[in-house]
């Protein structure tokens, strides 16, 4: 029905530009990542020194373990306050569902700009964190450990993604058709067998989604901890940027870069690859 | 499950298994089941038959324990059913689209039952193992429910159930995603299959001659009451309503004015024992005859009608008639050739059967 | 079942109280700034005490927060332009032709949505630098209409896939050419689509820091205008434009989710 030439003429402009602006600029990156820099200029010589600085020098080490430790505790957090969430509004709400669903949404589209300004005016030492706790006499005086600290950017991320991790897992309980929770009843597994035998299981992909996507772009962040983070609080991306920055190291901000690229993709391959084993064994539809 | 207890001795056949007492339900401002009571005996296929609407599967649900009733109770051997949940209930059920689950194989669906009620290991094998020999599905035993046929996922479905050894198996319009062949075989097989286990079924369906097929008796359903409960036979040969009768088979339904013991239908009249009124006689078309074919019949009435229409089916054909009063009637009779114009009809007195609205 | 009895519907008092925490946790934050913006006192302590509007009375006599917005809808404007257009043709390429690459293209189009946005950020500013282009509104305007490019084809792929093809063979059957088919069928068939990818790619284009942060040059849109006044330091007046932001946002995303979901039932 579609003529080589409508066919052509359709998929050459959005290939071409995505061939130039995109893939180009994510070679570029990559090819970056084997130079080096002397003496403020960028030598093209390949090799793999900045690899090698990665993962060897004591600093980058430390600053990319403590990224870990806090994306992997930014997921773990999202998913505990995200499936149940979820699991209430599929199974539990009832009518008032699709409004709690949107209640949900909403705040994923307010600017992470405005969400991590309101952590920072919360937990500062004059924050309002501080303030209603000195109110209700709990503590007399400020507490200044709250802001300009790791916690804070895993608070200030959690806060952020959990509506992202809520949203994968919401899809796939509500996927889940009900006559299979009718059928384990029936079969005679209480509520609780029901949820471990056939609501988990089935909600698997849908969690694997969410919980990939918060790490992976908790990792990357460098945002939170320039806004709350402080010194304690520096991520690897932040250590990217100053290279591209003040540090003037292009090339080993590039293998940083590069390095949270693969892993990313790296993930979401794996991820995937579960997923599609996981539903292989079924069709929902 | 678990509290039944697991080796309960079976009833006598005819014994009273289930009881449905004065149920009713309402949805919101809906009354989906008006105040109906029900029994099923041990070992009987019993339909549920009726619309869509009629209240067959609500009435399923609430044995199920899907739904609360409104008002009544539902016993079952000396025990309150309705305040237990689904997973207490010795009962299980044939969902309509089989809802076999997707991230478990063939035998581990059949087996999840018999795991969720915490049976040993080796038990659990070995029941499986009987369950697929029962539907004969003995080589699906690893597969993915997904890959199976409609038919082949039916078989599974029911083997999860039956695997339990309920007392009572619940199906709920189990035949109605199959194509009309497929249908008709597993009507045969679920039939062979019931009366091998000797376990009560309460089947839910809408299709009128599958329910004259299959059951032992068959509760008509509409609009959330009870019109009939009676075997099959009993049913088609003595419908106590007008819907009744057109809801199960074809009927001509003849209205009548009685008087001195004559019933007058205007284009013939017969005796009739009742009080002077006006009634609705249910006349089956198989019960018209040509005159001439049935010179011997008992109680005849007689009378003249054309013949506006012949519809072959093969051994029988359906003639739409019209009488001299302008009525139009059907007759069943066997296929002879062409016919036309102004014949002849005769039938049974006896075969008018009186019923109500 | 939690009682005996077993109810219709299980009610569950711990799910719910738990429930109703996490949506508190979601929403204090942001409840805490709104109020804030309101508070002669500014940001900080508790509880909050003399209403005014004054804030708000500051940020509309601030004209580089305006100037900035105006530049973020230029930007926005330009990155909708830019991404439907190549997103609508990307979907129709996708639904309708095979082509060498087609499955890494797809992928390659998703990356900027989930790799974090230093990375394309980054990789986008080595080209800039490669090019020897100056930075400016335009190269964001260019880095945002590339990253959403498959905002807009994933929306607008759902809706071709939604659409009854023999509407377009029946045009084509009445002698119409398959461009005049396009224009006259096609296209207002996408008509709710190509509104709710818009309006996301609006609202994303507006809210867009991380990659815009490596791209910007003398002008700043207002993502960019409100984090240098961040690193100053912290003013009520931040959160009346905050606020403002919430409230357009929501606005928004209520006529996109009302949209799509017009959309999906047709």
């Amino acid at each position: 029905m579609y003529s080589r030439a409508y066919r052509f003429l359709v998929a050459l402009p959005p290939i071409l530009w995505v061939s130039l602006f995109l893939l180009l600029p994510y070679l570029l990156m990559f090819a970056h990542s084997f130079w080096t820099v002397h003496d403020g200029l960028i030598i093209h010589h390949w090799n793999l020194s900045n690899y090698a600085t990665l993962f060897q020098n004591p600093l980058y080490v430390q600053v990319l373990f403590r990224t870990v430790r806090m994306a992997a505790a930014v997921t773990i957090l999202s998913v505990l306050l995200g499936y149940p969430l979820a699991y209430f509004l599929s199974f539990r709400a009832g009518p008032r569902k699709e409004l709690l669903y949107q209640l949900v949404i909403v705040p994923l589209w307010i600017s992470y700009l405005v969400r991590g300004y309101a952590w920072k005016t919360i937990l500062g030492s004059d924050g309002v964190l501080n303030g209603f706790l000195q109110y209700l006499h709990i503590t007399h005086g400020p507490v200044s450990a709250l802001l300009y600290s790791p916690f804070a950017v895993v608070l200030m991320l959690t806060h952020i993604y959990t509506p992202f991790v809520f949203l994968p897992i919401y899809a796939s309980l509500e996927h889940i058709p009900r006559p299979l929770i009718e059928a384990s009843q029936d079969l005679g597994a209480s509520p609780r067998q029901t949820f471990f035998r056939v609501i988990l299981p089935l909600s698997i992909p849908g969690l694997l989604a969410g919980a990939t996507f918060a790490f992976v772009l908790s990792l990357g962040d460098f945002l939170a901890p320039l806004l709350v983070g402080g010194p304690s609080g520096t991520m690897i991306a932040n250590l990217v940027q100053s290279l591209f920055g003040a540090a003037y190291d292009w090339p080993l901000g590039a293998a940083i870069s590069v390095f949270i690229l693969i892993v990313t993709l790296a993930l979401l391959a794996i991820t995937q690859r579960i997923e599609m084993r996981w539903s292989k064994r079924w069709s929902l539809e | 499950m678990t509290t039944a207890p697991p080796t309960a001795a079976p009833l006598p056949s005819g014994a009273t298994l289930l009881e449905v007492r004065a149920v009713s339900k309402q949805f919101g401002a809906r009354q989906v089941l008006k105040t109906l009571s029900l029994e099923i005996a041990a070992g009987e296929f019993l339909t549920l038959l009726g619309e869509s609407g009629s209240g067959k599967t609500t009435l399923l649900r609430l044995i199920a324990g899907f739904e609360q009733p409104t008002a009544g109770e539902i016993w079952m051997r000396g025990t309150r059913l309705d305040i237990l949940p689904p997973y207490k209930r010795p009962v299980n059920t044939v969902f309509q689209q089989y809802a076999l689950f997707p991230h478990l194989n063939v035998s581990e669906n059949i087996a999840y039952g018999l795991r969720a009620s915490n049976t040993p290991k080796n038990e659990i094998a070995a029941r499986v193992n009987d369950a697929l020999d029962m539907v004969r599905m003995q080589e699906f035993a690893a597969a993915d429910p997904a890959r199976l046929s409609g038919g082949q996922q039916q078989r599974v479905a029911l083997a999860r159930a039956l695997v339990n050894r309920p007392e009572l198996l619940l199906l709920d319009e189990p035949l109605s995603a199959l194509d009309a062949n497929l249908r008709k075989e597993m009507q045969f097989e679920l039939k062979s299959l019931q009366r091998e286990v000797g376990i009560a079924f309460l089947f839910v369906t809408h299709d009128q001659e599958e329910a004259m097929a299959l059951s032992d008796r068959i509760a008509l359903l509409r609009d959330g009451a009870l019109e009939q409960v009676a075997s099959p036979r009993e049913i088609y040969a003595r419908p106590a309503t007008a819907y009744n009768a057109q809801f199960i088979g074809q009927t001509n339904l003849l209205r009548a004015i009685i008087r001195e013991g004559v019933a007058d239908c205007g284009s013939f009249q017969f005796p009739y024992a009742g009080k002077d009124a006006s009634a609705l006689f249910s006349l089956r078309p198989e019960a018209i005859t040509l005159a001439e074919d049935t010179p011997q019949l008992a109680d005849p009435v007689r009378f003249s009608a054309t013949i506006r229409q012949q519809i072959y089916s093969g051994a029988t054909e359906l003639l739409e008639l019209e009488t001299t009063t302008g009525a139009f009637l059907r007759a069943r009779i066997a296929s002879r050739k062409p016919l036309s114009g102004s014949h002849d009809f005769v039938f049974s007195v006896r075969d008018a059967i009186a019923v109500r609205e | 079942m939690n009682s005996a009895t077993a109810n219709s519907k299980p009610r569950s008092p711990v799910l719910a109280a738990y429930a109703t925490i996490v949506f508190a946790f979601i929403y204090l934050p942001i409840i805490v700034l709104v109020v804030y913006s309101f508070n002669r006192d500014g940001v900080g302590g508790f509880p909050p005490r003399h209403f005014t509007f004054d804030w708000y009375r500051q940020l509309f006599a601030d004209s580089a927060i305006w100037d900035s917005v105006l530049n973020s809808l230029i930007v926005a404007a330009g990155a909708v332009a830019l991404s439907l257009t190549l997103g609508l043709l990307a979907a129709l390429a996708l639904d309708r032709a095979d082509f060498p690459g087609k499955a890494l293209f797809r992928r390659l189009v998703l990356l900027p949505l989930i790799l974090p946005g230093i990375i394309t950020g980054l990789s986008l500013l080595l080209f800039a630098v490669r090019l020897n282009l100056e930075l400016s509104l335009i190269t964001i305007l260019l880095g945002h209409g590339t990253a959403l490019i498959s905002v807009a084809t994933t929306e607008i792929f759902a809706g071709l896939q939604k659409m009854d093809r023999r509407q377009e063979e029946a045009s084509l059957d009445l002698g119409a050419t398959p461009w005049r088919t396009f224009w006259l069928v096609t296209l207002p068939n996408l008509k709710l689509s190509l509104i709710a990818a818009g309006l996301l790619i609006f609202t994303l284009s507006m809210d867009e820091i991380a990659v815009t942060f490596f791209l910007y040059g003398r002008e700043y849109t207002l993502p960019l205008e409100i984090w240098g006044r961040l690193r100053r330091g912290i003013t009520p007046e931040i959160n009346a434009i905050s606020t403002l932001i919430l409230v357009a946002s929501i606005i928004l995303i209520t006529v996109w989710y009302h949209l799509r979901t017009r959309s999906l039932r047709s």
